[in-house]
Formats: C-alpha cells, structure tokens, sequence
C-alpha cells in the first residue's frame, strides 16, 4: 500500500462510495427491525408512545422481567429446548442410518427412494395437519409435547437425508474397503467411521433444523393448544393476545426468544451458511 | 455381522439396506404418506340427506364456487411476483459484497440476520413499524409524501404488498449469502481476463459472472417458490390474520381455517388436495435440480 501513489488511493475510494451507500441503506434495513425491537424491549409505555424510534429513556429492565414472570415465558422456552432437541436426535439418527444404506449399498429401489425423498421435500406442512390432528387425537397425543416430535422428526427426515447422502458419498472409498477387509460389519463401518467422519455435516445439519423446529409455528399452534405444553411461537402469539396495549411487554417476549438463535447464530456463523448452501453450491 | 443365508434363502446383506431404511421410511409413512392418502379420500367423501356419506365431487364444487378461495389462490399467486425482486435485490448485494469493499464481512453479517430471526418474531415487529405511526409512515411524512401514508397491513389494497415486502425482507440475507458463496468459489481468470479485454462493471458481470451463477439462481428461486406456495402461513398467522375481511388470506391459511375454526374437514381436505397439485408442479423442477451432479453416482 505504501507505494501506491497518493491519486490512486483516492480514486478508489471515491469510486467505492457508491457501493459504500447502496450497502449501508441495505445494512440499516436489515438490521432497523432488530434495533427496534431491542430498544422498545428496554422502554416504559410512555417513553414508548412518546419516542418510539429513539434510544430508551428511561431504559428499564422491568420488561423482561415481566416477561419471564407474568407469562409461561420460562414454561414455553423449556418446552421449546425439548421439542428441539428431542426433534434432532430422532431425525438425525433415523436419516443417517438411511442416508448411509443409500450412499454405500447397491438395492432395488434406491433411486425412487431417493427421488421420493427429494419430492417430499416440497410438501407443504399446512396439507398434513388434518390428517395427523385426527391421528393424533386418537392415540391421545394431541396437547403433549411427543405429537410434535414425532411430526417434526418426520418433516426433518426429506432434507436430512438428502443432505447426509452426498456427503457419505464424498468419504474416500478406500475407507470403506478397508474396514471391510478388517472384518468390520455395516453397522460398525457406519458407527466407528462414517459418523464420527461425518461431523461437520452432521453439527451443520442440527443447526439448519434447530433454526427449523425452534421457529416453526403451524404445527405447533395446531397440536399443543393448552398453555402449559405450549412451545415459544404459538406461545408468544398467545402472549400478544394478553398483553396488546403493552408493546414493550410484547417485543421483550419476542427478544428473549430470539436470543438462543442469535446465539447459535454467533457461534456457528460458519456452519449455519454451509448448511444453507449445502446443495446448492456445486 | 458375518453373511449368513436365511431360512428364506435371503442373504443378510440383501435385506441389511433396507433394515437401514426401517425407521426414517416409518415416520415417513405416518407424518407424509397416511396423511395425503387421507385428504384425498376426505376430500371425495359427501354428505348426503339420509346421514350416510358417499364419494361425490361436493367439496370441490363448493370450494370451486367460493370466491374467498379463489382469492387466497391469487394471493398465492402474487407473493410469487416477490421471488424475481428479491432474487435480483440478492444479486446486487452479493456482487457489490464479492468486490471486497471495506467491511464486506461486517456487511454479509448484518444483512444475513433477519433470516434467522423467527417468522413470527419477524411478524410482531413490524406490525408496529407498518402501523399507522410506524417507521415506513413516519419516514415518509418526513420527506414530505405525508399523502401516502396508510394502514398498510389494514388497507386490502396495499396488504398483500407489504407481505411481500417484509417476506423479501426476511428471505434476502438467504439469497445474498448464497451467492456470494458462489462467487467466491468461481475462477478469478475469467473476471481477469473479461476486465484485460476492456469489459466495463456491467459487461463484465452480465456477460460473465451471472452466466457462472445460472445453478444456484435457479436453486434460489425454486427454494423461494417453494416457500410462497408452502411457508407463508407463519406470516399472516401473525401480522394480518388473512384479513381485512379474507384480504390477505393464503392457501394455507384458508386450510387452517376451515380444518380448526369452520370444522369442515371435507372443504380442508379439497383445498388441502389443490394446493398439494399446485405444489406438485414444482417437485419437476426439484428434481432436475438436485439430482444434477448426483445423477451418475447413485
């Protein structure tokens, strides 16, 4: 840099401002709605009526604690964190294991198999809810938290195996034989050397689908309609409902909800990009 | 597990891959396949005056006769108009963010976030920037279009536009990152040598860069199709609940609608059958798509 004469340098900062502008209008929209949303989470009523786009004054901390004390907040959040998690487990183990039979054996029926799975991934989840509401009504699973396991786990499924197939089949087969001539059986070959090979895409895949199943709101609305197996989003939609002339008690609800994907977001910046981009990007 | 012949005279390894199939293709019978058979069967189930139900094409008939449905169908329709503008919008930005300006990194981040913040999260918020006293209302008094200012989400004119717009909003930080992911996997020789041949900016990526990026353009856009036909629910769920009136009404919505509150399963079920078939069309795209490179493998 210090030998580029003085002229240069300006020329391309001049030329660069229009792209600085376009940028940072975009940059100002995206994050508008999220500054809005944590300063009226930290603002009185009044301050809110009077001011609604400045900074709080007074900033207030009695929001949030409303928020975690009045409603079920906590209730819903922990009932989120174990539809979440309970949701990865099954769908991840289930779509390996198919995943793995599709990458790494010869049947009949593979490619339908497979096709059908790219197929499903189209399917709206609003043309299942009826037929599954009555199911589940009829093995007495409506209102608890399994319903929506189970359907969230089978939604996962489509994509999950599409995914983990081509990355199984991007490990060197050479592996493979060689487990094989160490007399590992299928089923070792695939927990002592796929899996544990397999973590990048396995830790992206969770992260995409706890973005999914945290945020997912439909399904949740229709099965859990009792406030104590709610999940956050029917939860919040609900809270709202309670609280409307307190705007400031509304955004710390969607604040403290928000915050566990923002930090997924912050630690595994990385992993949430690929996940998204996996597939799409030969 | 050694390869033993059944009594079947089945090897094992003949059935091991299917044994593997076993638990994902259950929970995809149950929570996929019962449930689309069931619609179709409800759909075509009728009442008739003596209590007894036949198979009979009423549900359709009245689902063809109802204006609200039509009406839901078109608001369909128009979100998809939404997909071209955020696709170009995520063009710009990740070809001006490819180019390296001071902070591209700072800037990919903040324009990614909206995109995992939760629909209904999404939602909420700007129902009050949207709101009569709302930011969008605001700004424009302050450049003096105090005449445009509106309801946007209450007007029936104007609320599936601003849908549109808070969907285009949310999806873009998807659209930008992805290719820019694709940009910075392309071959630098070619920029190179299109800007040594006196290319100007807009040459050079209308006749270079987007040629390179058709793959993941049509990736995108199928994505986004998918998600106005299928993911839209959460939105008007939670900023116009499909009003004024049956105003910004979707598909889904109307489903939902007629499943829960009117309680009539065989309208929901023939509304739930024509968005599958319209859905339908675009699992022929889905499939050219992401079959490509893995075709000669599987």
């Amino acid at each position: 840099m210090k030998t580029t004469p003085l002229r240069f340098r300006l020329r391309i900062f001049l030329s660069s401002i229009p792209t600085q502008v376009i940028l940072i209008i975009f940059s100002l929209v995206a994050i508008y709605p999220i500054y809005y949303m944590v300063v009226t989470a930290f603002k009185t009523r009044p301050d809110w009526l009077r001011n609604q786009f400045g900074l709080p004054n007074p900033f207030i901390f009695q929001n949030i604690l409303d928020a975690l004390g009045k409603g079920s907040i906590p209730l819903w959040f922990g009932n989120s964190l174990i539809v979440t998690a309970a949701s990865l487990i099954g769908s991840t183990i289930f779509s390996a294991l198919a995943a793995y039979a599709i990458a790494r054996f010869r049947f009949r029926g593979k490619t339908l198999y497979f096709n059908s799975m790219i197929a499903l991934m189209v399917i709206p989840p609003a043309v299942l809810i009826l037929p599954l509401f009555v199911l589940m009504v009829n093995i007495h699973l409506v209102n608890t938290l399994p319903s929506v396991i189970i359907i969230y786990s089978g939604l996962l499924i489509p994509f999950s195996i599409y995914l983990l197939v081509s990355f199984f089949r991007s490990l060197p087969s050479e592996l493979f034989d060689a487990a094989a001539i160490d007399g590992c059986s299928n089923l070792d070959t695939f927990w002592r050397i796929t899996l544990p090979l397999s973590m990048p895409a396995l830790v992206t895949l969770v992260v995409v689908n706890a973005l999914f199943v945290w945020n997912e709101l439909l399904i949740a609305l229709v099965f859990l309609q009792n406030a104590e197996v709610k999940t956050l989003m029917p939860g919040l939609t609900l809270f709202k409902g309670h609280f409307t002339v307190n705007e400031p008690l509304i955004m710390a609800g969607t604040l403290i909800a928000t915050i566990p994907m923002v930090l997924l977001y912050l630690f595994g910046q990385r992993l949430f990009v690929e996940g998204l981009v996996a597939g799409a990007v030969k | 597990m050694p390869r033993k012949a059944t009594t079947t005279g089945l090897t094992f390894s003949k059935v091991e891959p299917y044994l593997y199939l076993a638990p994902a293709t259950i929970l995809i019978i149950l929570v996929f396949v019962y449930p689309i058979i069931e619609i179709l069967h409800t759909s075509v189930l009728q009442n008739t005056a003596s209590g007894i139900k036949t198979l009979g094409p009423a549900n359709y008939r009245l689902v063809f006769q109802d204006p609200v449905f039509w009406g839901a169908l078109g608001n369909n329709g128009k979100l998809l108009l939404s997909v071209p503008i955020m696709t170009v919008l995520s063009l710009l930005i990740a070809i001006l963010l490819f180019e390296h300006v001071r902070g591209w990194q700072f800037y990919r981040s903040v324009i990614f976030m909206p995109y995992i913040l939760a629909i209904p999260v999404v939602g909420m918020t700007f129902v009050y920037l949207l709101g009569l006293n709302g930011i969008l209302n605001t700004l424009l008094r302050g450049v003096g279009l105090g005449f445009v200012t509106q309801d946007w989400l209450g007007s029936a004119k104007w609320v599936i536009p601003s849908l549109s717009l808070v969907i285009v909003y949310r999806e873009m930080g998807f659209g930008v990152v992805l290719f820019l992911a694709r940009l910075m996997s392309l071959e630098k020789e070619i920029l190179e040598a299109a800007e040594i041949d006196g290319a100007n900016w807009w040459q050079k990526h209308v006749y270079v860069t987007l040629p390179q990026l058709s793959g993941v353009i049509e990736f995108f856009v199928v994505v986004e199709l998918i998600t106005m036909l299928s993911w839209v629910f959460a939105y008007v769920f939670t900023m116009t609940g499909g009003g004024p009136g049956f105003a910004s009404t979707v598909m889904e919505f109307y489903i939902w609608k007629h499943a829960f509150a009117f309680r009539s399963p065989g309208i929901a079920s023939a509304l739930a059958v024509i968005l599958l078939l319209v859905t339908s069309t675009l699992i022929i795209l889905q499939l050219r798509l992401r079959r490509g490179s893995m075709e000669d493998r599987l």
